[in-house]
């Protein structure tokens, strides 16, 4: 009996020491899947038309990967990264996002640059119930009305008019009042986006269109072009053009000196600081929308400045935008969305995440998000800037106050307008 | 119209590679346009750089356009043409020619937008009313040289001569003692040297971007085959045909009819002349 009871003891012995042994190598693998990253999945612009964006894009969401790293990661996993270059190819989105999905098995998705990038996007995320955050798409969800799409570019709720609305808002308050209008942008999506809405806003604020034209994408000299809406002698003219129209048309507009009273509204590329370096006292006057610029009303939101530091000290060895005042703060504010979504609800469950993001306001680098209709912005946040004393073609002066003044909207107003535009010209 | 008379010397000058290199030759040299980019970063860098002139930076790059055009006819002729394989398979080789330039352009220097800066750009003159941009007169100008030297090389130079021989019977040129395949690298050396000087004007007048290329594939062989494969006369006059066909477009009925009505006229001319206005 005694022997008995002492290999039962052993016995007894050994299954607590296997059991434990389990039970702490069980651990061991709950701690390591503890640890597992979160895997955040994209396609990005990194070559072709859009990727002089794509490639900022990326590095701001890269800056945000680190930080929330540094401060533990989220749900106290580490966030990893994994995109794949969508070569500004609408065609390759759909096979991204598919093996992101079933291959990587990323946890949550975000989309790559612009709207037609985000387009094939849309069914794919619709079908499999993911939440979906977008960058800088122009009414992508205009027509599926997704409740689980939430989009950073703050056009607001009517995106159509929300590029020209400041612009003739503007326009419509200056005395003596403008009366005729030349609109011209470019036969692609996001310059007939904002021609229909300033259509709309023409009628709107009363003006009278006097010159109403579009042209290829591809048109290398704009002087005809300038030349026809100078006959007109409009008062207003606005353009609507992407980064190498937007330089042709403005030098055109001084070649053939073109001298409405405001010029300028949808010009995508003036923003780029390797354009504004190029052209310099010519962007004098110009008034064009915006998303950020270094004024003090816009450096006011917590963060801004921390992120700056750090794009600004990583852009050049990265061979991207040196300022990064475009898109980069709106990237890394998509992603603050996000991770403070899924630190709220401690949850990577698509549904949860989709609900939190549309009851919640956020507090981002580029100020307090809110998401309304269709998953814009609740409230529109275009600005209407003012190219004013530019002098040369030096880079440290873009970085301060000044050049770029708010005009619009009021709440973040930082100077005057010049008016008409051949005063700030000179 | 004098606009269309400025657009059409610059798309000379960067057609000329293409009607040279597809018109004479017969190489179906679709990386043409990605080497005028080429020319425009060398632009870019050495104004950025040292501030040298764009259009001084696309001659003095041109020797080195000529050994880059040399080598790569010879690794075409080497893998492809003396096998007989290069009608497909050379297409693809350009093809593949023209992604690694865009993607090491991308690589070195960015996918942001290049300009360079020059005392001219930016500036006018008026000519009896008409506001004439130096921007585009000095593309003009220059496209024009281009095109009268490339004539001179071809009718009056003994290689010139030659180049017009190859591209009509190989076996008989090489009868007379002289080497087609060091006739043609000279002549593809040379469609490549014009590359420098067309990316140097390209660049002075419109920002570039890695991918720029793209927009101008069309462009150049229109022009090419509605002048006449080879004929350099032909590309000069197709180059202002379809520019003041756009100009005239853009200011009096639209410019969204512009691209169309060039084409148009492209078809029109093909259905009545197939070998293009000046081709035989």
């Amino acid at each position: 009996m005694k022997r008995s009871g002492t290999w039962g003891l052993l016995n007894w012995a050994l299954i607590g020491a296997t059991v434990g042994a389990l039970v702490l190598a069980s651990g061991g693998v709950f701690v390591a899947r503890g640890a597992d990253p979160i895997k955040i999945g994209f396609g990005m612009a990194l070559t072709g038309g859009l990727s002089a964006n794509g490639k900022p894009a990326l590095l701001a969401v890269q800056i945000w990967k680190d930080d929330v790293n540094k401060r533990g990661g989220l749900l106290g996993r580490p966030v990893e990264l994994v995109y794949y270059d969508d070569q500004t190819n609408p065609a390759t989105v759909p096979g991204i996002y598919t093996k992101l999905l079933d291959v990587d098995k990323v946890d949550l998705i975000i989309s790559g640059y612009g709207t037609n990038l985000i387009a094939p996007l849309m069914p794919i995320a619709m079908e499999r119930k993911l939440t979906i955050l977008g960058m800088f798409g122009l009414a992508n969800n205009e027509k599926y009305r997704y409740p689980n799409f939430f989009q950073i570019q703050p056009a607001g709720p009517d995106p159509q008019t929300s590029t020209a609305i400041g612009f003739f808002e503007l326009a419509a308050t200056q005395t003596p009042r403008p009366q005729t209008v030349a609109i011209v942008g470019a036969d692609a999506e996001y310059p007939q986006n904002a021609l229909v809405g300033a259509r709309e806003l023409i009628k709107k604020f009363g003006f009278k269109t006097v010159y109403d034209k579009t042209y290829p994408p591809s048109t290398v000299d704009y002087t005809p072009i300038v030349r026809a809406i100078k006959a007109t002698n409009a008062d207003i003219v606005f353009v609507a053009s992407y980064p190498p129209d937007s330089v042709g048309m403005l030098r055109a507009a001084h070649e053939v000196g073109l001298q409405p009273k405001i010029f300028g509204g949808g010009m995508v590329g003036l923003q780029f600081t390797s354009v504004m370096t190029s052209m310099g006292s010519m962007l004098n006057g110009v008034v064009n929308y915006d998303f950020w610029a270094p004024e003090p009303t816009m450096l006011a939101f917590p963060g801004i400045k921390e992120f700056l530091n750090e794009y600004q000290a990583r852009a050049a060895k990265a061979g991207v935008d040196p300022l990064g005042y475009y898109l980069p703060p709106y990237s890394y504010a998509l992603v603050q969305v996000l991770g403070q979504a899924v630190d709220a609800t401690k949850s990577l469950d698509q549904q949860k995440l989709a609900d939190y993001i549309r009851a919640t306001e956020f507090n981002t680098i580029v100020g307090r998000v809110k998401f309304g209709k269709n998953g814009e912005w609740a409230k529109g946040r275009t600005l209407m800037v003012q190219y004013q004393k530019v002098h040369g073609t030096g880079i440290e002066q873009f970085r301060g106050p000044g050049k770029k003044v708010v005009l619009y909207p009021e709440e973040l107003k930082s100077g005057a307008i010049i008016y008409p535009y051949s005063a700030a010209k000179n | 119209m004098v606009a269309g008379l400025l657009l059409g010397g610059f798309y000379a000058a960067v057609s000329l590679g293409v009607s040279l290199i597809f018109g004479l030759l017969d190489i179906a040299n679709i990386a043409q346009p990605a080497f005028v980019i080429l020319g425009s970063y060398a632009a870019y860098v050495m104004n950025s750089s040292f501030g040298l002139d764009p259009i001084l930076t696309g001659l003095l790059f041109t020797p080195v356009f000529y050994f880059l055009g040399a080598v790569v006819y010879r690794l075409y002729y080497g893998s492809f043409e003396r096998r007989g394989d290069e009608s497909l398979r050379g297409l693809v080789f350009f093809f593949g020619v023209l992604f690694i330039i865009e993607v090491s352009l991308s690589l070195k220097y960015g996918v942001d937008y290049r300009l360079v800066d020059a005392a001219y750009i930016g500036k006018s003159i008026d000519l009896g009313g008409v506001g004439i941009a130096f921007r585009l007169l000095v593309p003009c100008l220059v496209g024009l040289a281009m095109t009268l030297a490339l004539h001179l090389f071809l009718s009056r130079t003994f290689y010139g001569r030659a180049v017009m021989a190859v591209s009509q019977d190989r076996l008989a040129l090489r009868l007379m003692g002289a080497d087609p395949v060091q006739i043609k690298t000279i002549a593809f050396g040379v469609g490549i040297a014009a590359a420098s000087l067309a990316g140097a004007l390209l660049i002075t007048i419109a920002p570039v971007v890695p991918s720029t290329d793209r927009d101008y594939i069309g462009r150049m062989f229109a022009i090419t085959v509605l002048g006449g494969m080879g004929s350099v006369a032909g590309t000069l006059v197709a180059a202002v045909i379809l520019g003041v066909a756009e100009s005239l477009m853009a200011t009096f009925f639209g410019p969204s009819w512009s691209l169309a009505v060039s084409f148009g006229i492209l078809l029109v001319v093909l259905a009545v002349r197939p070998a293009g206005l000046f081709g035989r």
